[in-house]
């Protein structure tokens, strides 16, 4: 937290910094954003710098949510040059090395010993085999996924809906309802809560593994039964960074028909069948179907779509601190009574610019770097907030953002 | 809802009897004056006074400190109540023709922790009645009982109806003497009384509530303030002064009870002991503050006295039945109320009656339109004043005075340090008052200082309020609290949030924009920041506008309320079919109802209001690095923003308070620095802050630890913060501000926090043994205890419905355990968390019984749920079922008072039927575990039971 970064000297925003890794050396360079060039360019380019022309190259990115993205195209590497804040984080590996499982969210936000790191750090662990690339699926960050298949009864579905550092809305609403049971008196009505509504375009509508009229049975592994529609809503609120429904689908033609033998999360529909060891559930040891003593032993046959400590861990709402050092803010003295002269000036966030000149002792990840301690989470979620659709604005905000000592949160 | 006692970490059966001997939640006392009241009796050999209310309750009063308090099982209002004199038994009537006996039973010792407690005397309902006739019918009124008569002997009841019959009804089994039935055939007449209400002119004086007293040539038609409900003389029924001159009159009036002296000449009033209207003028903040210094009592008091002046006490109060056995309080507490009106009222709350001490107005700060000024005695002390001119002879009685001159007068915010004698206290129009106690008139002008929180913030403008005009003459302050400074915040939204460090002579105060740091030795604001998001329009826009974007909780409120007034018509006939159609109606109206829906999405940091700053506090830590400690500030925001700033104050040193007021240090001022920002990664509102030291114990307060009041706290292990939001409640370590422990109440329990306090609970078995402990109010009316500063879930207790919005808003904490809400307007229940300490009635009443007898097989009390709600039948059947001493153990348990405020109203949304039972009906299956706890949640209603995880 403590660490003096560095700020470039002689800033301009046309040029993007690199800082190229591959095995355990470093290359720095620059690139102009305004002309970044065709990707097989940048690819020579990386292979001339490394010098290691005949390497076949697989190339990643840490993009400003902190995920690991690769580049293989034009168009992500465009993405890569216009999004790097100023600097642009490369890791490279050699393409028979490679570890695809390292891509996706939250990769490089782990805690130290990620993955990422150890597969950079040591690129001949115990790797047995280089999957089949068909399409890269992790090249994509996922927003949506159906787990616990092979647990949960084919009634129902679980969904996660990643809401990290997206610019979509969640876009869903909730009732109350009641739901029709069978029970040994037969029938029966209770009362349930139910999905009311979607918001189009919203995170919900796009996975469509959500529906109006599908009934929420479970937030983050704990159930809804008994709870007020305002308990369930501000469950899922305090949730919603990393939102868990379990849900009895109000069309059950789509499910999952499971082969017999319950071979797991073979024949899923989705195709990504990860097992979540779900926090709450297992925390709480309560729910019925609550990965009590799934979380201990991870059964062989989990396709790793996110890493299973993940959820569990509590990255996910570090909260952001800021350091500001006493010299930041000097104080005036007051001469009079009539205090207005006498405060001290805080300078309003939109005018960070103004401010830039004034102070520079907090500059957080001026270059780019991970903070120390883990608050890395809650950078990104800083980035995401402070980014607005329009580029220009972007921009702006990115410079003001390496030079204030106020940060706008 | 109650996951967290399940978890599976093995219960700890040592942990488990701590536990017991620190927590235990009753209700004890209710404070104030009862919420629409219907009916009074008295009764002249016990000198007992009974008040019966709209929401069923019957209340006992006699000596200061001897109360009685019985809930019927229905929420039906009280028509008649009835003493059978000198027995300590008494018969009510209710508006669905049910006569219910009640007796003042001995309690039952009560366990507590395994130590036994004595009982005193309580309230229980021993029978009831209602007339044969044909229930289903509505229309048949002929048995609607009019008129209840008791013969002198007590042994019969004289039951007159609608129909003009007469039964007759034997005492005390309640059983009917068929054979005497009259029917239509004699009809009693009550003789006539000398005092009469009304008979006013209608055309002049028809809106006015008015009470005549006639003797010889003297005639006063007494005004009051509300609504005349019925009204005794207290006298005596031996046979030789039947008919002496009774000493006083008492009148139950709607909002509030006025006691006429009858034989001082002019019939002056008598301040009351307890049934205080708290609500003269509505409050709308309040503060408490426990052990005060005798010296600090005793001023108060004096000036209490002053105020009172001419109308002075010299008679006692004349309802004097029983006797109050409760020791004397240890410790002296205050209670301050904040009013609409700009008046902070401090009351005697160390005991079980509250009584009023003294009254502070800060209106005179200001040059109102009504100046006080020009008419120098505040109206509302002013009991006696006679008008003249005007026939019959007029006088005006009582202090309920809703009407509020200016609403910007209204106060939002109280500290009171206890040992300078520093009060501050904050307004609707944005003003922060600093006072001093002074024990001598004193005419000054008070120093104003405008502190803008805007900060040159481009792009707002204010549509709000205007700032309240400071006076700009001299006034007089009369010997109390008089004020010293007035900080005026600009824009003058209302002040959110106020802290007050009396050894360093500074203030810390918030609005919605933003919070400032005021230091009143010299007259320095040294700080104001600006909390607005940029993207935050709506907070410019004053609280009128501001509602708007609250529209759909104002319609659904606005809807809550018609719905209660129609339904508050319905009960007032209610038999049961109308019962049934009431029932089937509200069904029907629920089904119209289009569901209610909610938004699913994030808190952003652009959502209205981000910037309002809820909690400040200062503290001695350690935040730039961690070997030098210094003054610190803290703030909290709607939008989950912690500001911390490092404090340089002149003569405070590392860890040592020096005197101040060197000629010397006068020029020095202090600094502020801003040393962490912290942002909560969820954006919940942040509720509280508190600075805990190295042993994890909450720093004490400013004086507490250099006067060597409290033991010091310890500065050489590391210092940690515990920042509450509404989602979570998290330590953090200091000076690194990592994260040490944490717990995320609403993801896990759907519950989200409203007010936290760190309390000290003392062991009712070991003398020397105590805990800091996290109580945690919810939205949900529940208190969550935790262990500090390890944040482990202890227990968990229903308290205040959750419908009773204004109740859980109203709620504050004393330093031990106890607590206080507001369960109407006009009162304040209070209870206790603490095992060891509750303040209830305890008081004896000698009795004169006829015969002793049982209480009818069936008279078992329903238990009433928290805040007074009726269980459902479910609650009432296991009531019933197991352990009926119960009922006797824990007598407040069973008559805590219904909320009027909410008890008619009906929930809007369709989860009405879920029950709390339901989900224990539900979670029951899941283990064995379970079925423990669902059995002492069971018990948890009527015996001191304890929840244990």
């Amino acid at each position: 937290m403590n660490k003096n970064h560095r700020v470039p000297s002689n800033r301009s925003l046309s040029a993007v910094e690199v800082k190229s890794k591959f095995g355990a050396e470093f290359r720095r360079f620059s690139l102009d954003r305004s002309k970044p060039g065709r990707f097989d360019e940048f690819y020579g380019l990386l292979q001339h710098v490394h010098r290691i022309p005949n390497v076949e190259l697989l190339v990643g990115y840490a993009d400003v949510h902190g995920d690991l993205l690769p580049i293989n195209n034009d168009d992500n590497y465009h993405k890569a040059i216009s999004t790097a804040s100023p600097l642009l984080r490369l890791f490279l590996q050699r393409k028979e090395e490679a570890d695809y499982s390292t891509f996706g969210t939250d990769s490089l936000t782990r805690k130290k010993n990620t993955v990422l790191s150890a597969v950079l750090l040591r690129p001949d662990a115990a790797r047995k085999k280089a999957p089949v690339i068909i399409s890269l699926p992790r090249d994509f960050r996922p927003v949506s996924s159906i787990i616990d298949v092979d647990i949960l009864p084919e009634t129902h579905r679980r969904v996660r809906l990643y809401k990290h550092g997206q610019e979509k809305p969640l876009g869903f609403y909730i009732r109350d309802g009641s739901s029709v049971r069978v029970t040994p008196q037969g029938l029966e009505k209770v009362p349930g809560i139910f999905i009311s509504r979607m918001v189009p375009g919203g995170l919900a509508e796009s996975t469509g593994l959500l529906a109006v009229n599908d009934e929420v049975l479970e937030v983050n592994g704990i159930e809804v039964v008994g709870k007020s529609l305002d308990q369930v809503t501000d469950m899922m609120i305090a949730n919603s960074h990393n939102l868990i429904i379990t849900v009895k689908p109000a069309n059950q033609r789509n499910n999952v028909v499971r082969s017999g033998g319950g071979g797991g999360g073979g024949g899923t529909a989705s195709g990504s069948s990860g097992r979540s060891s779900d926090s709450g559930a297992s925390y709480y040891g309560c729910s019925s179907q609550g990965g009590v003593g799934a979380a201990a032993s991870m059964p062989t046959h989990i396709i790793q779509n996110f890493p299973v400590g993940d959820l569990d861990s509590d990255e996910d709402d570090e909260d952001l601190v800021i350091d500001a050092r006493g010299e930041a803010e000097p104080i005036r003295r007051a001469s009079s009574n009539y205090s207005m002269p006498s405060l001290p000036r805080y300078e309003p966030h939109l005018n960070l610019r103004a401010a830039a000149s004034s102070t520079s002792a907090l500059s957080i990840n001026a270059n780019g770097t991970l903070p120390a301690s883990g608050s890395s989470g809650s950078l990104s979620n800083t980035n995401a907030t402070l980014s607005t659709p329009s580029p220009d604005r972007a921009t702006e905000r990115r410079s003001l953002e390496e030079d204030g000592t106020v940060i706008t949160l | 809802m109650m996951k967290f006692r399940f978890r599976r970490q093995g219960t700890d059966p040592q942990r488990e009897k701590i536990k017991q001997e620190l927590f235990a939640f009753n209700k004890t006392v209710e404070h104030g004056f009862p919420h629409q009241p219907s009916a009074l009796a008295f009764d002249p050999k016990l000198q007992l006074m009974a008040i019966g209310t709209k929401s069923g309750a019957i209340k006992v009063y006699g000596a200061p400190g001897v109360e009685f308090t019985g809930l019927h099982q229905d929420t039906i209002a009280v028509t008649q109540i009835h003493f059978l004199p000198a027995q300590g038994s008494l018969l009510s009537l209710l508006d669905d023709n049910t006569i219910h006996l009640w007796e003042l039973v001995a309690r039952a010792p009560r366990e507590v922790g395994g130590v036994k407690k004595e009982g005193g005397l309580s309230m229980q309902e021993v029978g009831s009645y209602s007339l044969p006739g044909r229930p289903g019918i509505e229309s048949c009124s002929a048995t609607r009982v009019t008129v209840l008569l008791l013969l002198r002997s007590c042994n019969l009841l004289c039951i007159g109806t609608e129909g003009g019959g007469v039964y007759f009804l034997e005492l005390p089994s309640l059983s009917l003497r068929d054979c005497q039935t009259l029917l239509q055939d004699q009809i009693t007449q009550i003789s006539p009384v000398l005092l009469y209400s009304g008979g006013m002119p209608r055309a002049s004086y028809g809106d006015r509530h008015c009470l005549t007293i006639q003797q010889g040539k003297e005639h006063v038609t007494l005004d009051f303030t509300s609504r005349v409900i019925d009204f005794f003389t207290v006298h005596s029924t031996e046979q030789e002064n039947e008919f002496d001159e009774p000493p006083a009159l008492v009148v139950l009036l709607e909002e509030e009870l006025v006691v006429i002296d009858l034989q001082t000449p002019g019939w002056p009033s008598l301040p009351t002991p307890y049934l205080a209207p708290l609500h003269s003028s509505a409050i709308t903040c309040s503060f408490h503050v426990s052990s005060v210094p005798p010296k600090l009592w005793e001023r108060l008091v004096n000036a209490g006295k002053a105020q009172q002046g001419r109308q002075h006490i010299h008679k006692s109060w004349p309802i004097c039945g029983g006797k109050n056995l409760a020791p004397p309080a240890k410790q002296q507490e205050l209670l301050l109320t904040g009013h609409e009106d700009g008046t902070v009222r401090f009351w005697d709350a160390s005991g079980v009656a509250l009584t009023p001490l003294y009254k502070l107005s800060t209106a005179n700060v200001f040059h109102t339109d009504c100046d006080p000024y020009d008419n120098p005695q505040d109206p509302g002390d002013d009991q006696d004043v006679q008008q003249e001119e005007e026939w019959p002879p007029f006088r005006k009685v009582g202090c309920f005075d809703p009407y509020s001159d200016d609403p910007r007068l209204g106060i939002q915010k109280i500290n009171l340090c206890k040992y300078s004698n520093k009060l501050v206290v904050a307004g609707t129009a944005g003003q922060v008052i600093v006072l001093g106690l002074n024990d001598e008139r004193s005419d000054h002008l008070v120093d104003v200082l405008v502190v803008d929180l805007l900060q040159d913030r481009e792009g707002f403008t204010w549509k709000g309020h205007d700032r309240l005009e400071p006076r700009p003459k001299p006034a007089p302050f009369t010997p109390g609290f008089q004020p010293l400074v007035l900080v005026q915040c600009l824009p003058p939204a209302s002040v959110t949030a106020v802290a007050l460090q009396a050894e360093w002579n500074l203030i810390a105060f918030g609005t919605s924009h933003g919070f400032g740091l005021f230091d009143y030795h010299r007259r320095n604001a040294v700080l104001a920041r600006c909390t607005l998001h940029p993207n935050d329009s709506l907070a410019m826009e004053g609280p009128l506008s501001r509602v708007k974007s609250l529209k759909k909780s104002l319609r659904q409120s606005f809807r809550r309320i018609r719905k209660s007034r129609v339904s508050g018509k319905k009960r007032a006939v209610t038999t049961p079919t109308s019962k049934v159609q009431e029932a089937n109606a509200a069904l029907a109206e629920q089904e119209d109802i289009a569901p209610v829906q909610r938004r699913i999405e994030p808190r952003s940091a652009d959502d209205s209001l981000s910037g309002v700053v809820r909690c400040l506090c200062f503290a001695d830590t350690f935040l730039r690095d961690s070997t030098n400690h210094g003054p610190t500030l803290w703030a909290g925001t709607n939008s989950g923003s912690v500001y911390a700033y490092a404090l340089e104050v002149p003569g405070v040193g590392i860890g040592r308070v020096c005197e101040r007021g060197g000629a010397g240090e006068g020029s020095v001022c202090v600094e502020a620095v801003l040393g962490k920002e912290i942002q909560l990664m969820h954006r919940a509102p942040v509720v509280s802050i508190s600075v805990l030291d190295g042993r994890g114990k909450p720093l004490p307060d400013p004086y507490e630890a250099s006067q060597d009041l409290a033991i010091a706290p310890d500065m050489t292990n590391a210092h940690s913060v515990l920042i509450a939001s509404e989602e979570q409640l998290k330590v953090f370590s200091l000076p690194k501000v990592s994260a040490k422990t944490k717990f995320k109440l609403t993801a896990h329990e759907g519950c989200r926090v409203r007010k936290v306090a760190l309390v000290v609970f003392n062991s009712a078995v070991q003398e020397d043994y105590s805990e800091h402990t996290l109580v945690c109010l919810t939205n949900l009316g529940d208190m969550h205890l935790f262990t500090m500063p390890s944040l482990r879930p202890q227990v968990r207790y229903d308290c205040i419905r959750k419908e009773d919005i204004s109740g859980i808003a109203s709620c504050v904490f004393t330093k031990n355990g106890q607590g206080f809400y507001l369960i109407s307007p006009s009162e304040y229940e209070r209870f206790s968390l603490s095992a060891k300490i509750f303040t209830e009635p305890f008081c004896c009443v000698h009795l004169n019984r006829l015969s002793e007898h049982t209480p009818a097989s069936d008279g078992s009390i329903a238990q009433p749920q928290a805040n007074g709600t009726h269980k459902s039948q479910m609650g009432q059947a296991e009531g019933q079922t197991e352990e009926p001493q119960g009922i006797l153990s824990s007598p407040i348990l069973d008559t805590p008072l219904d909320s009027p405020l909410s008890c008619a109203d009906l929930t809007l949304d369709t989860t009405g039927e879920i029950t709390v039972e339901d989900v224990r009906e539900f979670l029951a299956t899941v283990d064995e575990a379970e079925n423990n706890l669902k059995n002492i949640q069971e018990e948890e209603g009527r015996s001191s039971g304890i929840l244990i995880n």
